[in-house]
């Protein structure tokens, strides 16, 4: 038993299913994050565990206790939301105060719960402003703030950066970031980003359709993806899929494939499992991200495991910190990520380091990984 | 070449912009005639204007016509003036706009923020309400009246104009929270507030724009109204317009219309006012809807 339980809910609207037997166990002080494409069904799910939807059936339980059929108000939680929903017409401390003013606590105690807390997200000269009067970073913290200071067991957060510009949003992400270490509360928190994801979370529930397609720590996420789509979902430039066929030579298993020009090329997998021999002779779909195809300066040099192939550069992209090479390999445009100052033109031909400890294996039928 | 034609685009401007404006203000003074004749005429001895003359100042200025028109003119069986049928219309007004208002907003915020099975059906029903016409009803709602046993009472006109109202203030109100957003009352629903506090915390405060509209529309509606008041009012409890009426009608012997001017000006003065205090935010409220997704 976790400290939030989504057991078995499942949530239809009229005769349409929107989520599927959904299944996740919440420690204390855990951050798990919800993410997925547009219309997936997280903020439903999000919904749900704070009471602001029904759950069509399957139970939501909070420290035990079933919650299915108690009122928002009365679940301990507190919810940001995307577009901040702070009251246009109070200020930013009545807006902060409101909810504790609702739970009928004694003005005393409402302001110095509304102190502690605007002191921790330091909007203490804000207090008597209204929403209308703040930028999108202050009003973003004082959404924050009115969650805070209920003290909820658990907190949920709907998409609550993505009204931001960009660099404001890396630095509220790390904002999160940081109250999470220092409250330790426990945290839902729904996003599209993927990036979101794998930097505020302790564990990352990837939603397609309504289904959990996986859940696992941000590391089990990037690297042992469970189908293609948590693998191309997450990961950015996400992972180069490349159809090859499986050839197993005694203990070797040998992935075939072709270089730019066409010419036969063979990697051979590290530790193969059983599971990948039963595939041999057939094809299926090898995984490699791109940080996984560089050049051979650039290889990670604890991997046990490097193949080299030479291969014809057909697209250079400066990106900054990494420079973006475009290679083909089995017909497919792969991308590798090689040093910002590799100094390759596009034409030349070079070689390129593998990792074979890092590529994962999918049956091209079922998505599923192999290896 | 191209400042030069520029140059041209800017006068052939001005000059269709004077045209608009010459036609706007020929419009405006046509518009204003009715008023100018009411109020020219209305402080003028009787005799200046069975002499012809309807257009012309007065030569000899008087408020006679007024001070007559509002306390001593013959409008019911003593000689009252309309005096008493404006507060007729004052103590019908105030309840029936500020109940139908209040009404029209919950309506609003249920058919809204707390949707239910066949909630568009019942929005379908109440904007019906606004295209029937009043004669239809007359014969029934006399009959409802008399079995509350509120017939010929202020508290029926009051009824009839609650009810008759309801559906522009639901539609009203409904249009405006509709764009309103969702996720403030979801936020106050965690916050622990409930139905009524939602509605006073949150909605009403910020419903100042579409209140007024609703406000101007139903006082202008009910003040100006004249076959309810004449169908369902007696004697000393008409309300203004019928007063108004039986004032140009029963005047026995010479027309005295310099006191039916007054009494007409005075009659359309509080819709008047309403619009003059509230008019931008009239304009105002009836875009909000519109304009803001
Ligand atoms: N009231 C409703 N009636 C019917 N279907 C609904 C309703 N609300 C949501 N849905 C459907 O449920 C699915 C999940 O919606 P949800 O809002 O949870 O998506 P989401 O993952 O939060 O997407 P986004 O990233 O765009 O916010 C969508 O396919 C949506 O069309
Ligand atoms: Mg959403």
């Amino acid at each position: 038993m976790g400290f939030l339980d989504i057991d078995n809910a499942t949530k239809s609207y009229g005769k349409v299913e929107v989520l599927h037997n959904v299944d996740i166990s919440v420690q204390e002080s855990e951050f798990l994050v919800l993410v997925g494409p547009s219309g997936c069904g997280k903020s439903t799910l999000l919904n749900m565990i704070a009471g602001l939807e029904e759950v069509t059936s399957g139970e939501i339980r909070i420290k035990g206790e079933v919650m299915n059929h108690v009122h928002p108000s009365k679940r301990n939680i507190a919810m940001v939301f995307q577009s901040y929903a702070l009251y246009p017409n109070m200020t930013v401390g009545q807006n902060i105060t409101f909810g504790l003013e609702m739970h009928g606590v004694p003005k005393s105690e409402r302001e110095k719960a509304m102190d502690k807390v605007a002191r921790l997200l330091q909007i203490e000269n804000l207090l008597s402003r209204k929403p209308g009067q703040l930028s999108g970073g202050q009003r973003q913290r004082v959404a924050m703030g009115r969650a805070l200071v209920r003290e909820p067991d658990v907190f949920l957060f709907d998409e609550p950066l993505s009204n931001l510009d960009a660099k404001l949003r890396v630095d509220m992400r790390t904002e999160i970031k940081k109250l999470h270490q220092n409250l330790g509360t426990t945290i839902v928190y729904v996003t599209h980003d993927q990036i979101e994801a794998m930097t505020l979370s302790t564990r990352i529930a990837v939603m397609h359709n309504g289904y959990i397609q996986q859940l696992g720590t941000p590391n089990e996420i990037y690297n042992s993806p469970s189908n293609l789509f948590v693998a191309t979902f997450m990961g950015s430039p996400s992972m180069n899929l490349l159809p090859v066929r499986i050839n197993v030579d005694g203990n070797d298993v040998q992935a075939e494939t072709t270089n730019g020009k066409g010419e036969a090329v063979s990697l051979t997998f590290h530790n193969p499992s059983a599971s990948l021999k039963e595939f041999n002779g057939k094809s299926v779909t090898l995984g490699i991200r791109p940080e996984s195809l560089t050049d051979l300066e650039g290889a990670d040099q604890r991997s046990e495991h490097i193949e080299t192939i030479n291969n014809t550069v057909d697209v250079i992209e400066p990106a900054g910190s990494d420079t973006f090479v475009t290679t083909t390999m089995g017909n497919t445009e792969c991308i590798g990520r090689m040093r910002a100052d590799t100094n390759l033109k596009p034409g030349a031909e070079t070689s390129f380091a593998i990792n074979m400890e890092k590529v994962v294996v999918f049956d091209p039928e079922t998505e599923m990984r192999i290896a | 070449m191209a400042i030069s034609s520029q140059d041209t685009a800017i006068r052939t401007g001005r000059i269709t912009r004077t045209f608009i404006y010459l036609v706007l203000t020929l419009f405006a003074l046509f518009y204003m005639l009715p008023l100018y004749v009411m109020a020219v005429n209305s402080l003028k001895p009787l005799s200046e204007i069975t002499g012809g003359g309807m257009m012309a100042l007065p030569q000899v200025w008087t408020i006679e016509p007024w001070l007559k028109a509002w306390s001593t003119a013959q409008v019911g069986v003593q000689a009252t003036g309309l005096k008493p049928y404006f507060w007729n219309s004052i103590s019908m007004v105030v309840p029936a706009v500020a109940i139908s208002t209040i009404l029209g907003a919950l309506n609003g915020y249920v058919l809204t923020k707390w949707r239910f099975k066949g909630d568009t059906l019942v929005f379908g029903f109440m904007l019906f309400a606004c295209f029937i016409p009043f004669q239809i009803v007359l014969i029934p709602m006399a009959a409802v009246l008399g079995v509350l046993g509120i017939a010929g009472t202020t508290a029926g006109l009051v009824l009839v104009h609650v009810v008759y109202g309801i559906g522009f203030t639901t539609l009203y109100f409904r249009n405006y929270y509709a764009v309103f957003p969702t996720e403030l009352i979801r936020a106050a629903q965690i916050d622990g507030a409930h139905f009524f506090q939602i509605f006073w915390r949150i909605l009403l405060p910020s419903s100042g724009p579409i209140a007024v509209v609703s406000v101007i529309w139903q006082f202008t509606n009910i003040w100006n109204d004249f076959i309810f008041g004449a169908s369902f009012s007696s004697g000393d409890g008409a309300p203004m317009t019928v007063a108004l009426n039986n004032l140009v009608q029963s005047s026995t012997g010479v027309k005295e219309y310099n006191v039916h001017f007054a009494g007409a000006i005075l009659a359309a003065f509080p819709t008047l006012l309403v619009y003059i205090v509230a008019g931008r935010y009239f304009v105002r409220g009836l875009m909000a809807g519109s304009v803001k997704g």
